[in-house]
This record gives structure tokens, sequence and C-alpha cells, in this order.
């Protein structure tokens, strides 16, 4: 097979995994459109204070951050720690598969999937709440998918060289992403989040991701939506985690 | 042995550590072409490390290793293709269903085997479209003998393939195997079990304490004309004087029990019947056997610890 045709392949099966497994399904697409739901109908669909925008203009954006998050980072790091742990990653290098196809297999259905997940919420917002569609900033929107996509699969990939173990995963996983969630606004207005805890939450890249997809849907944006300082961070915070991948990514048990 | 004897696998000297720990001490093996060869040995005994240095995922300390030709702490993607594994410890991807795991694995290699019939070389056309989650343990672990197949390897690597598998599932897989050897393929067995090894291999060789203590056909472990062991109980009234005096030359005697050690236990018998006629005709308990590959395995293993621990304290 080309190399090509051999990360199309690996990609397909990777698609019918991830469908075919109820928690992935659950955690990425069902669980984000749950939390789009809750929020808009607690906080109501009035203007949000400071934001310039009304409740669902902001937690489409927010919840498009929460499950693009979901597709790479979480499911990668619980399906790959499952995997190393029962000796299939192990396995699968004892193939002639090339290890980068794998990875390109994998990363590929993280995209597909937020992809995805972007043209779902943003369709539910507008049919439901009538959030404008960001046809003008589209660059915005694709340019903050494509580099969050790459560094949150990075950060999936790294975060499984602490996970010890399968059961560990989704604990590991959730303990680290949920408290973020809260401190970058993505749960919680960040009119309603205090100045120093803002701060804290702007050292890491989930604030900085959720900012960008945010300007891109802001109906007051003008130009192509593109915002290369909360982007640079979330591309730093990437490259960190593919070079801790790099040197610490297990394929072997730990066991 | 072999039709070619062309040399598929050769260790020479080879030596792992771990830590302080020498895991293997100093091997030397050798599988020709389209052999079944049963690596034997206790839990600890280095089988599984020298297995996994073989298959190309650990590094060594020491000693020559080729299998194909090739160094497989160098090899690359075209060894792989040539080489199949299946892993002491491996779970199926749970969603798929063997067609589509077999499927999927056959996408790797340059040349596959033809995918329905790898299925059904491991007895699982039956459920070829039943999910991998659905599947038993034996038939998981034959689902798992299937990817390591589909690339049409020469050489394959079974380590402790029936753990775990009751009765009838270790037939199955045995028979698996058995058509692996029909195939002309090489396989390289890793098993704790005797009669795996007993009914499976061409050759068998025995590790213990990181060493091979004993190599060969498995009928000739322990060396050729190995005694016959004959033993019965006395009639009763009878007493071991009475015995026939050939008889009574070889027979340690234990209460009521009479063991007798004989390489050609025909003439002995002949002689006990004749002498039995005499004290009722009855013989009861009376069992012929020679030592089985169980009988040597336990006996060079046993020796094997008892010098590891001399070893240890000096």
């Amino acid at each position: 097979m080309s190399t090509i045709a051999l990360v199309a392949h690996q990609f397909r099966y990777d698609q019918k995994v991830f469908w075919r497994n109820p928690a992935s399904v659950f955690f990425t697409v069902v669980f984000p459109l749950i939390f789009l739901f809750i929020f808009v109908g607690i906080f109501g669909n009035d203007e949000v204070e400071g934001a310039g925008v009304n409740t669902s203009t902001y937690y489409v954006p927010a919840i498009i951050s929460l499950a693009v998050i979901s597709a790479t980072t979480q499911s990668l790091a619980i399906r790959l720690t499952e995997e190393r742990e029962t000796g299939l990653l192990k396995r699968v290098r004892g193939t002639p598969l090339p290890p980068w196809a794998f990875i390109a297999g994998r990363v590929g259905n993280a995209l597909v999937v937020s992809i995805m997940m972007v043209v779902l919420v943003a369709a539910i917002g507008r049919l439901l709440w009538d959030v404008s569609l960001p046809t003008g900033t589209l660059p915005g929107v694709a340019f903050t998918l494509a580099v969050g996509a790459f560094a949150f699969s990075c950060l999936g990939f790294a975060l499984t060289t602490i996970i010890p173990n399968e059961d560990a995963a989704p604990a590991v996983t959730n303990a680290v992403v949920l408290p973020l969630y809260f401190v970058s606004g993505v749960f919680i207005p960040d009119s309603e989040i205090p100045e120093g805890v803002l701060q804290v939450a702007d050292l890491f890249p989930i604030r900085h991701f959720f900012e960008a997809f945010f300007t891109a849907w802001d109906p007051s944006t003008t130009g192509a939506g593109i915002e290369p300082g909360h982007l640079a961070i979330v591309l730093a915070w990437g490259v960190a985690g593919l070079a801790v991948s790099l040197r610490a990514f297990r394929w072997e048990p730990r066991r | 042995m072999t039709a070619s004897g062309e040399t598929v696998i050769s260790v020479r000297g080879l030596r792992k550590n771990y830590g302080e720990l020498e895991a293997v001490r100093g091997i030397d093996l050798e599988v020709s072409r389209g052999e079944i060869f049963a690596f034997l040995g206790p839990n600890g005994a280095g089988k599984t490390t020298t297995v996994e240095i073989l298959e190309g995922y650990r590094p060594r300390n020491g000693g020559e290793v080729s299998v194909l030709g090739v160094d497989p702490a160098a090899a690359g993607r075209d060894w792989r293709a040539r080489v199949g594994m299946v892993l002491q410890e491996c779970r199926v991807t749970r969603q798929l269903t063997p067609r589509e795991a077999v499927a999927q694995y056959a996408g790797y290699y340059p040349a596959p085997r033809d995918v329905d019939e790898t299925i059904e070389l491991v007895g699982l056309t039956d459920k070829a479209d039943t999910r991998a989650a659905r599947l038993s343990g034996g038939q998981q672990r034959r689902l798992d003998v299937a990817l390591a197949l589909v690339g049409d390897p020469d050489l394959l690597f079974l380590d402790e393939p029936t753990t775990g598998f009751d009765p009838s599932a270790r037939r199955q897989a045995w028979e698996v195997i058995a058509n692996l050897g029909r195939l002309g393929k090489t396989v390289f067995l890793t098993t704790h079990y005797m009669d795996e090894a007993q009914a499976l291999a061409d050759r068998v060789a025995i590790i213990a304490a990181g060493r091979v203590l004993a190599e060969g056909p498995p009928s000739e472990i322990g060396g050729d004309g190995e005694a016959a062991r004959i033993s019965f109980r006395l009639p009763s009234g009878a007493d071991a004087s009475s015995l026939p005096a050939p008889v009574r030359a070889q027979a340690s005697v234990e209460g009521t029990r009479v063991m007798i050690r004989q390489a050609d236990p025909l003439p002995v018998l002949r002689e006990l019947i004749a002498w039995a006629a005499g004290h009722g005709g009855e013989l009861s308990g009376l069992e012929v056997r020679r030592p089985t590959l169980e009988d040597h395995y336990l006996a060079l293993v046993a020796g094997a610890r008892e010098t590891g621990t001399d070893e240890g304290e000096t």
C-alpha cells in the first residue's frame, strides 16, 4: 500500500472503533451537547455581562472548544492508555505498519470527529437560538481548529506518559481538563470569574483556545477572525506536548 | 528432522541482565525451516525475555542473534513482514469483528493471505462477524493467531498461546498450530505445558534460571533407552523373598509395593506373570511406564533450582 493509502486504511478502522465505543461517543458527542443545552437553559438567552453577546453565542464556541478537546486530548489519552496496557500497541509495533502511519490514523480520526462537532454545535446554535454562523470569519474558525487539533492531540499523547494504567485514564484526563474548563470561562461566563483566577487560566491552553473560537463567533469581529496571540500559546503547549511524547511515549505495558 | 535444514533462528551465547538479575545466562539455540520448536520452562526462567529479544522488542547484553538472517535488534519493516507474533498478553480490539480485524492487519503486509481463509484456518468462520468483545477467551486468542498469520509469515512466535484455555479450547488451538507446521511455517512456541510440547513440537529446549538444560526431540529428552518402571502390589500372603531371583535382584520393596527399573521390561514381566499364577494369579496395581517429558522436565528444573541457590550463596 502507498503511504497515503496506509494512513487511510488505518483511519477507516479507527473510525469504526470510535463509533462503536459507547464511552467515546457519549463523552465526545453527547456530553458536550448536554452541557450546551443546560447552560443556555440555566443562564437564559440574555446578554452575557461584559461579553457583548447573548448566552447562546457565548456557549457555542465554548462547547466547541470542549468538544474538540474531548475528541483529541481525552479520547486519545484514554484509548491509547488502554491499548498500551492491554498489549495492543506492542502488538502493532511488531507488524510492518510504520509508527507514524498509526499515529496519523489516530490524529486524523480525532480531527474528523472535531470538525464534525464544530459543524454540529454551530448548526444547533443557528437553528435553536439563531446564533449567526461565522461565515465571514471562516479562516479564523479553520485556523483555530487546525492549531487546536494539532496541539491538543499532542497533549493527548503526552498525557498517556503520566497515566499509570487504563483504570486511571478517564480520572486523570478529567482531573486535568475539568478544573480548567471552570476557570477558563468554558462552563461559567468569564465575567463571573475573578481576575486572579483568569490570570492562572491564561497560563494554560484551554482559555486561549476558547478565546480564539469566541472571536470567530463574535458578531462584532471584523476581518478573518484569526487570533495569533492566543493561538501562539496553544501551539507552544502543543509543541511542549510533542516533545514530551517523543521522549516518553511508550508502546509497551507499564506492568 | 527437517527437509532443508536451513537455519531460521540462530542464537549464540545470548545474555540479558535486568540490573543485577541475570535473566538469560548464555543461551545457544538453532531452529530450522519448517520446524515446530517448543521452548519450555517455569515462570521466570527467561523464556519470554529470550522470545522478546528474538522478536526485536528487547535489546540484549551479549551474544549473537540471527532471525531469518537478520539481527532482530536492527530489523526493519521488511523483516517484520516475514515474522508473525502472538504475544503472551494481548487483548484484541473489542469493537471489531474477526473479519474486520484480520482485514485491518492484512493491510499492513505486502502479500497477505486471504482474509476468509485465514479465519477458517483458526476455526472462527462461524464467528467471523461477531464483535471480539462477545468472543470467548479461547476464540479471542485464536483471533490473535489469525492476526499473526494473515501476513503469511515465514516464522511465527507463539508465546504461551494456550495459557488459561479450557481443555477443549486447547485441543482446538493445537490443531491450529499443527496446521501451521503442515503449511511449512517455522513455529517458535513457548509453553509451560509438557503435553503441549509433546503433542506439537519437533524439538524442545528446556530452560531454567536463564540456561538451556536439555534440547532435542521430546521423545529423546533425558537420554535414550531410559529404564522403564514396573510397579505392583504383592498379593496377600506372598512375600518379596519368594519373587523369582532375577526379578528380586532388581526390585525395591516398600511395604507391599514393589518397584523394578529395567531397560527391557518384557522378560521381567514374563517371569512376574508366571510367578503370580502361583500366587492366585493377581498382580494388583500393575503399572509399566517410561519417564515422560514431564518427569525429565521436573527433575531438570529442580536440579537447576538447587544449582541456582548454590550460585546465589557463593
